[in-house]
Order: structure tokens, then sequence, then C-alpha cells
């Protein structure tokens, strides 16, 4: 490795190397899943970069928005490939943040003494989900639009401090050009400067405790890799076909820009969240008026909150794991919570 | 406190009047309604009908019409010609009632400074008004259109001359074949109207930009339309068409043919929807309804309709490509807004058609085709950026492809050489 030479008589680098031929990998039969993690991290880079690049021609403000994605798409050398690639690769990235955590949960490697990356990693899936909330505006078309009024009068039915909330994130009464400004805030500077200290932090907690093995397989004698550089070279095997897959999806799928946004129309037919979003749009769709003595509404972001509060403390909530025991019920639950997802997203496709 | 007291006792009785007319104003008697109120039945119901009328809702009483004097019980005070009572007005005397009022500018300002008061004097040149000082009693008077009682404004839509109702109105009489029998006109005009292109949007689509009978024949001043002026009707709406047609041949030999101008080619009553179809030499063709095979307005026709086509086929070609380019994914904004400038042209051809001059439309029309033109070749080079971009990506793709299977060969020699 001359390079590493080159760079070793310079700066003492000799720790990180150390720090990286530290960890090992553990090989078994599901171990596929470890690739996830790194693949969310290629994505959010190619997020950021072509992020970046839409940014040099990006206008904020609802009087050129739509037109500037136009321009992007229609002028601009290679515009409409970095638009794509942005799309997919946020598609690709919560889905593969959801692999990752699911995946992650029934492995139950959220235990001792991973807790504080568990909860690193459920911040991160939040944010990614804020990404995509506010990053669906910005081409500020039909579609976005009305997605937003939807899904902020939602928001103001969260009991106590909905109706705050909604103001605050869309500037005013209405969605209009203050939401606007807001969101592209969140989406270009807030979020992203949050996830990259989260990352970094998630991390490092991985690099100094190394990689979980199921606890089932816990008292067997695995075979191990080293993680640098056998599992690098073989994530960047992945992130190659990853790369692929996002330039495949991005050039025969390209994402249409629709009609500018008419804050003055009627809400056209059809209007639904992104895919990730559409299980608590088809739940809330499903819900009765009143629960008990709470709106439909409000119940059901009630119980949504207590899912989302539990999911981040779940490493303190499965007394059953923290006892030593082979199997938790949590783990059933969490099964039927994805199965769940995924139901009521078909669903949701299919009434829409 | 002298002076306060001077003060209040100054504003008592300055106030003092105004509020024992107040108090009678509210208790005003008026022997017509309790009266009519208990022969409702028999009258059929002007007291009820009186809470919708127009007249009563700006404090207008029976008496300001009728006259008499409603203070008094005593029908025969109340009645009495003395006391200034007409009763009702015989049928052909209404228009005169009517305008007592409503053909005074000095009376009628104060309700509404901006409403005509010409009624009275259009209707006096009205084939209705004309027959009705001949002793006419059979012809519309203002109460055979606006009610006698209950008369509501022109915009109420609850009205019979609101702009949707008033075709149903003027047919009361006009598609009655009894009542019109001594006229000899035709009683099918509504019919007619309620099928063509204008009835269908005023009557079931609602739009009140259609026009109604009286948006053609007028309201008061009603009458035929003379033949030479149907141009001038038509083009309160179709203002280009008429100035194409004022300025083409066809005006001159529609005159001295005594002819009604539009309506030669697009009837009065049942007008239809316009088509290619009309234009030309094939079947369905108007122009050969006056036009002779191998006749110069023959051979105008067969150009004009030739290039209308060409233009037509040359805009279809275009929306086909875009259409096609969309549907691989390409972004076609601005060609679409070139189409809509194509079909914009085509529209104007096919309003140029009323010059009746092949020249003019075919100039309109090769505009219009440069610009379909340019949407094919747009959406012809958006096709092949389409193929360059998936060329591209295979090469891209290639080259991961390379590099996966160059860093598995490295890792196989590695963990070989571990």
């Amino acid at each position: 490795m001359a390079s590493l030479d080159w760079i070793r008589k310079r700066f003492p680098i000799e720790p990180f190397e150390k720090l990286l031929r530290k960890k090992e990998v553990p090989v078994y039969r599901s171990n596929l899943f470890y690739y996830f993690g790194g693949i969310s991290l290629l994505l959010f880079g190619i997020q950021v970069f072509s992020g970046i690049l839409l940014l040099f021609y990006y206008s904020p403000h609802a009087g050129g928005a739509y037109e500037s994605v136009r321009f992007i798409m229609n002028k601009v050398q290679f515009g409409w490939l970095i638009r794509s690639v942005h799309v997919w690769s946020a598609h690709l990235l919560i889905a593969s943040i959801f692999i990752h955590l699911f995946s992650t949960f029934f492995m139950r490697a959220y235990r001792f003494p991973r807790e504080f990356t568990w909860m690193t990693g459920v911040f991160l899936l939040m944010l990614c989900l804020g990404f995509g909330f506010t990053g669906y505006l910005l081409p500020w078309n039909e579609l976005s639009f009305f997605a937003t009024k939807v899904g902020t009068e939602i928001i103001a039915g969260v009991p106590a401090i909905g109706k705050f909330i909604q103001t605050v994130l869309r500037g005013g009464e209405e969605v209009g050009d203050a939401t606007l400004g807001r969101f592209f805030a969140l989406h270009v500077a807030l979020f992203p400067m949050m996830v990259t200290g989260l990352v970094l932090i998630h991390l490092i907690f991985i690099q100094f405790q190394g990689m979980s093995t199921p606890p089932a397989l816990e008292n067997k004698t695995l075979k191990t890799l080293p993680f640098f550089p056998n599992f690098i070279l073989r994530d960047c095997i992945v992130w190659s076909l990853t790369l692929g897959l996002v330039l495949v999806l991005a050039v025969y799928c390209p994402p249409p820009l629709g009609a500018k946004a008419d804050p003055f129309a009627p809400t056209p037919q059809g209007i639904r969240p992104e895919w990730y979003f559409m299980w608590m749009f088809q739940t809330l769709k499903m819900l009765p008026g009143h629960i008990l003595a709470l709106e439909g509404e409000q119940a059901a972001l009630l119980v949504m909150g207590i899912l989302g509060a539990g999911l981040l403390f779940i490493p303190w909530l499965d007394i059953w794991t923290r006892r030593g025991k082979r199997y938790s019920p949590l783990t059933y639950l969490g099964w039927v919570i994805l199965i769940y997802m995924i139901f009521t997203t078909i669903l949701g496709y299919l009434h829409s | 406190m002298k002076i306060t007291y001077g003060y209040f006792l100054a504003l008592f009785i300055l106030l003092a009047p105004t509020m024992v007319l107040a108090e009678n104003g509210e208790q005003k008697k008026n022997s017509c309604v309790e009266c009519h109120k208990l022969i409702d039945d028999e009258n059929g119901g002007v007291v009820g009908l009186m809470a919708h009328d127009v007249h009563a809702q700006v404090g207008l009483s029976c008496a300001d019409c009728h006259g008499g004097d409603p203070s008094s019980d005593d029908i025969e005070v109340a009645k009495s010609p003395q006391k200034g009572f007409i009763g009702a007005p015989k049928r052909n005397e209404i228009p005169q009632f009517c305008a007592r009022c409503h053909a005074d500018p000095n009376y009628m300002r104060p309700f509404n400074p901006n409403l005509p008061t010409d009624q009275f004097s259009k209707y006096q040149t009205s084939e209705h008004g004309k027959r009705n000082a001949q002793g006419d009693d059979h012809v519309a008077v203002c109460s055979s259109c606006h009610g006698a009682h209950g008369i509501r404004r022109v915009n109420d839509p609850l009205s019979p001359i609101f702009k949707r109702n008033a075709p149903l109105t003027c047919s009361k009489c006009h598609s009655d074949p009894e009542y019109m029998k001594a006229y000899g006109i035709p009683t099918d005009q509504f019919e007619k109207y309620k099928k063509g292109v204008h009835g269908i949007l005023l009557l079931e689509k609602g739009n009140l930009g259609a026009p109604a009978c009286h948006s053609c024949h007028g309201s008061h001043e009603a009458s035929r339309p003379v033949e030479t002026s149907v141009g001038n009707v038509c083009a309160q709406c179709h203002t280009l068409n008429r100035d194409l047609f004022a300025a083409s041949p066809h005006k001159k030999a529609h005159d001295q043919m005594k002819v009604p101008e539009c309506a030669v080619c697009h009837e009065n009553h049942f007008i239809q929807k316009t088509s290619d179809d009309m234009l030309g030499t094939g079947p369905g063709a108007i122009c050969l309804k006056c036009h002779k095979q191998d006749s110069n307005g023959y051979h105008s026709a067969k150009a004009m309709r030739g290039f209308i086509e060409d233009l037509k086929g040359q805009v279809s070609q275009a929306e086909t490509a875009v259409v096609q380019a969309e549907h691989i994914g390409m972004d076609m904004s601005d060609s679409r807004v070139e189409l809509d400038q194509a079909v914009t042209l085509l529209t104007k051809a096919r309003s140029y058609v009323h010059s009746f001059s092949p020249p003019k439309i075919e100039s309109i029309t090769k505009e219009g085709k440069t610009v379909a033109d340019h949407v094919k070749q747009a959406a012809k080079t958006a096709r092949a950026q389409w193929v360059t971009r998936r060329k591209g990506l295979w090469v891209a793709i290639l080259f991961l492809i390379l590099l996966a299977a160059g860093l598995f060969l490295d890792i196989r020699r590695r963990e070989k050489k571990s």
C-alpha cells in the first residue's frame, strides 16, 4: 500500500488503522443485512452530492421553484440525471434504512452495549423521513403542494401542540411561499447538519463496539471476517451494484414534474403521500371519526407517537432480552407491525 | 348643570318628531294587505307573492301602483277614484301602467341610478309593442315576462327572465301553436334552440355567457332581425368572424340575395357545433348548397379544406410525437407550449374560413405547419437523447460491473493468500 505509506510518513494514522483492523464481522447466513448500513451511507453520500448540484440552480420561492426544477430538467447539462438520481436515491435510502432498522430490530442488535447506537439509528430514520417530507414540496408541483397541505393538516391533529407545529412548519395559516422557504431551510441546512453529526456518532459507536451477532448465535463460534479491508471491499461491490440500480431507475423511470402548484385550485383527485408515509395515511383514512373520548385522527397520532417513542426506547423496554431470554414478545410485535405497514401501504395504493 | 339640562331638553324636542314618525312608519296601516290576505286564494295569493317582489323590497306599497287609500278600512274610501284608485290595468294598458315610473328617470334614480328607463320606448318599437298599440291583446306585455306580483330582479335565478330561464319564458307563448296561430310564425324555435350549441351551453351546462333569445332578438325591443343585419347580431360575440365575413365577397352576395348572412350556413335557432366537414366539397359540406361543381367557389372551398386538413394532420402527428416522447419519460413541457400555438393557429385558420380567402388560410396554416414541424423535431431530438441516455447508462453499468468483478477477484486473491 504505497499510498498509505505516503500518508503514514506525513500523518499519524496508525491509531485509525488499528481501529479499522480491530473490527471483525461475523460470517453467518443472515449477514447480508450487515450491508444495508453501508448502502444507506452510500445513498446519503449520493444525496449530499446530487443535492449540492441541484442547489446551483434551484430557486426556493413559490414564484420560481417549479420553473427552476423545470430548467434543471430541460436546460442544464445532465440536470435531468442529477434530479432523477436525487429522487431515486432518496427512495432507496429510506427503503435501505427501513431494512437496516428492521434487521437490527429482529436480530436484537439494540441490546447491551449498543443502546445508543440504536437510538442514533432511530433518530436517523426519523430525520430521513423529515428529509422526504420537506423535499417532496420543493418542486412546488400540484401533487407535492396538496400532499404537504394534507400532511400539515394531519400534524395539526396532534393534541395540544399540533396547531402550533403546523403554524411553525407552514410559516402561517396556509401552505405558501413561507412554507417553501422553511422546508427548504430544513432540507438543505438543518437536517443535513444533524444527519452528518448523527451518522458520525453512529459510525464511531459501531467501530468501537463492533458488529453484533444475534442472541441465538452468541454462544457459537462463528467464522469472522476482518472489517478492513475484506468487509469494506465487499461493501464496495454492493455499493457499485447499488449505484448501478440508482442509475437504471434514474434513466428508465425519471420522476415526472407534473403541473405547477396552484394554491387556488381545488385539491385534485388521487392526492397521496410518498410510499413511506402511506401506511400512516391509510391508517388515518380507515379510522372511525371518534375513538373513546378522542377524535379518530388524534387517537391514531397518539398511538403512532407512542410507537415512535417505544421504538426509540426499545433497548430498555425489551426486558426479555435484557434478562437473557432466547425469545422476546417484542420481536413478534415487530413482525405484526411490519406486516401491518406493508398491508396498509398496498391497500393505500390500491385505494388511490 | 342648568346648561346640561337645557341641552337634553333641546335634544328631546328635536328628536321627538322623528321618533313619532318612525313609530308611525312601522305601524303604517295597509288595508289592501289586510283585505287581500282574507281573499288570498281568490286573487292568486298576491300578498304572499309580494314577499319576494322587488317593489315591496324597496318600500313601495300596493297603492304606489294601484292608487287608493290604504289607510282606510272602508272599501268605498280605500278604492275610491277620488283617492286615485286605478285598480288592475287592462292587459294592453300594462306597458303604460309600468312606464309611469319605469320611464321616469327622476323617479327611478333614487332606487337605482343605473336602471335603464327606456324600456317602454323600446317596447313601442318591438313587434309586441307595435301589435299592442294596434289593440292586439295577445301579445306580450311587461307582466307576460316579468310577472305581475312577486316580480324578481333580472339577476335573481328564480326570476322568469333570468338568462337561463328566459328561453322557457319566451317559449310559453312562442311554442304554443294554438296561441301563435294568428301570427303565422313557426313555433319550433325553442325545441331547435334547446338542441343547438347555444341552448346546450345555457340550459344544460348553465353557461351564462351563452346567448338566450333576447341576446339576439332584444328584450323590450324584441323583433325579428333583418336579413342584412344578422351578422351584427352574431357579432355581439363572434366579432372576428363577422369582420372577416363583412370584408369577404360573401357579404355583397348575401346582401344582394337578401339572405340572412351567418344563418345561411349556421342556421338561426338550431345552431350546430361547427366541424371541418361543413367546409369543402365532401359529404356534409355546406359550400355545395350554393357553389356548383367546378365553379370558383367550389375550388376555393376545396383548397381551404385542404389547407386545414393538412395542418390538422401535422398537429396530430406533432401531438403523437410529444405523447410518445413523454411516454418514455422525456419532459416535453416546452414542446407542449409550442403545440398549443399550433393548435391556436389551426383554430385561427378555421376562423379565417369566414374570409373565404384560400391565400389567407394558406398563410396561417403554413405558419402552423412550421410550428408543428418544430415540435416534431423537438420530439425526435428527445427520442434521440433517450437513446443516448440509455447507451450512456449501459456504459456506466458495464464499468460498475467490471469494478465489482475486479473487487471480487481482489477479495478472493486476498482471502486465498491469508
